[in-house]
């Protein structure tokens, strides 16, 4: 087994064995920890499929496939979003995710949907985050709501909710300042925004969501956990499929912190974002 | 999250289960193998660098004296930790400089790994050597990244060289007369991030690598990353044979297995790391201080070097002193405080401390630096007499210092009880040499 083979070909290797022995499920373990979901949580699918091919009396791979499929499929928990407006979706994330380039698909995802859409410039942090959002603005020709750099987001965002009253806007989307999750004040940062977004726009609908990497690995897990112990996170947009990274690090996300996936990224173009499809994410990995 | 403390209590138990006897047997090996793969897995070390470790260390293992000074689950950690040091290169690694300058380092990576403003820290640090860096803006992609580096290299004043969008492999080229004319003697070179699999993009760096010839490629890598680690790794060194890697955002809780991964997949050294956001967060990297990351063991080292860095000689000679006389009191208390403080703040230390990383988020609610604050406004309402030896403080002083502190007197009880802890973790800190060293002073810390 070389190291560098592609998933697929590991799990197909996995699958060209006729017997559900060890050799099999040894190998279905390095395809399950491969893709970043973590040991414990191999190991529990594992267990579920082995539980579920003696139920079920199956003896071949073929059908043990199948069974795979079905188990990583349930075990995403997948729900329809439903996106009432007004609605302010705030996005959050640790620095380099993509969080930027995001917003800028998540507008045109909006546009498509003929509602208007306004930015925030909430990083004021990163050198250069306003005129990154600036520019996408420009692009998409939306408007976006901003002030210099190092000024308070809170105040940013208090701005952009008079305007987008005014201006009856469908959706405001938020950019925040890209923080690891171990930096306190810029956490309690995050809560002053969003404490602004409730006590000024009580009416609107809210979507707080965090924007992960596919390429990062257990850290993922350590970053929700903190997000969410400073605002609600209400979903997850799973950025960078389009590398070779197979994002495994959602199952644990999803079942112990029952945060659902919305969307998923796969490139730097604007059309590059879809809403979560939990059958080709699985197909992705078994492919 | 496999935490230092519960592998070894792990292996603890492992251990106390078999009869004693002065040789690890195969069968204790393969036990504790089983936690060790665990913990390197968790720490995101490739599935397939983890099992190759696992066996060649098992090997190792088998038949080892167990040493009068360690117990089996301390000899198999020492072990493992050894050899992790030995596979990330062992010793720290430094830039290469150019015999004629200038010297050229060529920054590359996937997007978001952190490389613009790894260039601008590593151009403060080289400025600071007395070196005359030139920063060369070559992300033509990203919206705004030319800006972003623009911005760094104002903050620190360091030119920034850039030609907009223009093809990067002639701004490069450009760049490099511009540092001859202006003597400038080392160019650090920002690259858009891509893809390992964007042949166009990677194309694009390999004409950039022909064109000026670095004598630095560094790859840039987030140390978050996952098992992905190897196939990035290895695509950017097929393609433009790296000279050396960066990790980057080392200051989260991450684990960093991936440099284990990196290391003994493409075989080239690990220079810096990446510890903050700001451009002074720079640091050179410290194989045994990843490995002990990586088992989950704190880092102590780094906490060490802090702490010696957070103190003046005079203060340290003064407290040393006091320690040694026993006389450290409640004002020298609020003095630590100060010097956690310049540290980074407790959560920093701590995070550092063995068994303590990943748990932290639970402590939080307890280790709020505003405990910090408090427990000064509980010293400050103590007297000069009380401040000195708190030995003295019985129940009816409580009472009184907690009212003037404002606080409960679960809260002085509190501090006095920390106060001792602190005191004996201080001696420690202080005075390394006095328990056999930096290493013998982790292992007594480690509290095996």
């Amino acid at each position: 087994m070389g190291i560098f083979k592609k998933f697929f070909e590991k799990i197909k290797y996995a699958f060209t064995k006729t017997e559900l022995n060890d050799d099999f499920y040894d190998e279905l373990e390095s395809v399950l920890i491969s893709s970043d979901m973590g040991v414990e949580t191999a190991l529990d699918i594992m267990d579920e499929l082995k539980s579920v091919c003696k139920s079920k009396l199956i003896k071949d791979v073929e059908r043990a496939q199948v069974e795979l499929k079905n188990i990583l499929i349930e075990n995403l928990h997948s729900v329809e979003p439903n996106f009432e407006c007004p609605l302010v979706i705030t996005v959050v994330g640790v620095n380099g995710v993509g969080k930027t380039t995001t917003i800028a698909k998540m507008t045109k995802f909006f546009q498509n949907k003929k509602k208007s859409v306004m930015l925030v410039a909430g990083d004021t942090f990163r050198a250069a985050a306003t005129e990154q959002l600036s520019n996408w603005a420009d692009r998409l020709k939306v408007k976006v709501v901003k002030q210099g750099e190092g000024a308070d987001p809170a105040s940013v965002v208090f701005d952009a909710i008079s305007s987008a009253k005014a201006k009856k806007t469908d959706v405001l989307i938020v950019d925040t300042a890209g923080r690891l999750h171990t930096k306190v004040n810029l956490m309690k940062e995050l809560e002053k925004i969003n404490n602004i977004i409730s006590r000024e726009y009580p009416e609107a609908k809210r979507l707080n969501l965090i924007v992960l990497d596919a390429s990062i690995g257990q850290n993922s897990i350590a970053q929700v956990k903190a997000f969410k112990d400073s605002v609600q996170i209400d979903g997850i947009v799973l950025t960078k499929l389009d590398g070779t990274a197979k994002g495994g690090v959602v199952y644990p996300i999803i079942n112990e912190l029952k945060v659902p996936i919305i969307f998923t990224g796969f490139g730097e173009g604007v059309d590059d974002l879809e809403l979560f499809n939990p059958t080709s994410f699985v197909e992705k990995i078994l492919m | 999250m496999a935490l230092f403390s519960s592998l070894s209590e792990r292996l603890n138990h492992i251990f106390s289960k078999m009869t004693k006897h002065g040789k690890l047997t195969a069968l204790e090996i393969k036990e504790a193998m089983r936690e060790i793969r665990v913990a390197l897995l968790e720490a995101d070390v490739n599935f397939k660098v983890a099992k190759d470790f696992i066996a060649k260390v098992s090997e190792l293992a088998v038949g080892e004296e167990i040493l009068k000074s360690l117990t089996p689950t301390q000899q198999v950690i020492k072990i493992v930790r050894d050899n992790l040091i030995e596979l990330m290169g062992g010793e720290n690694q430094k830039l290469n400089v150019s015999p004629k300058p200038p010297t050229i380092i060529m920054m590359c990576g996937l997007q978001g790994s952190g490389k613009t403003t790894m260039c601008g820290k590593l151009a403060l640090k080289l400025k600071k050597e007395g070196k005359k860096p030139l920063l060369v803006a070559c992300d033509i992609y990203r919206p705004a990244a030319i800006d972003q580096l623009k911005v760094l290299g104002k903050s620190i004043q360091i030119d920034v060289f850039e030609r907009g969008t223009q093809n990067p492999v002639k701004t490069c080229k450009q760049a490099l007369e511009y540092a001859e004319k202006f003597a400038l003697d080392t160019v650090i070179i920002d690259t858009a991030g891509r893809l390992q699999i964007d042949e166009k993009l990677m194309d694009e760096l390999k004409e950039i690598k022909k064109a000026i010839n670095p004598t630095e490629i560094l790859l840039v890598i987030d140390a978050m990353i996952g098992q992905e680690a190897v196939a990035v790794s290895t695509a950017f060194n097929d393609a433009l044979d790296v000279t050396g890697v960066v990790l980057t955002k080392i200051d989260g809780d991450t684990r960093g297995g991936a440099a284990l991964s990196i290391r003994s997949v493409i075989g080239k050294p690990i220079k810096f790391v990446g510890v903050g956001e700001k451009l002074t967060d720079l640091e050179p990297f410290y194989p045994d201080r990843m490995a002990s990351r990586i088992l989950g063991m704190g880092d102590v080292l780094t906490l060490i070097d802090k702490a010696q860095e957070a103190v003046d000689e005079k203060t340290a000679k003064e407290m040393e002193r006091k320690f040694r006389e026993n006389s450290f009191d409640l004002n020298d208390y609020i003095e630590q405080v100060n010097s956690l403080k310049k540290m980074g703040g407790l959560k920093s230390v701590l995070s550092m401390m063995p068994g303590i990383g990943g748990k932290l988020k639970q402590l939080e609610d307890q280790i709020d630096d505003k405990m910090l604050e408090k427990n000064k406004a509980i010293i400050q309402s103590m007297t000069a007499k009380e401040r000195l030896d708190p030995s003295i403080i019985n129940g009816s002083r409580r009472a009184r210092i907690a009212k003037g502190a404002g606080v409960q007197v679960s809260d002085v009880n509190q501090l006095i009880k920390q106060f001792n802890q602190s005191k004996e973790m201080m001696r420690m800190m202080k005075n390394p040499k006095a328990y056999g060293g930096k290493m013998a002073m982790m292992r007594k810390l480690m509290g095996q």
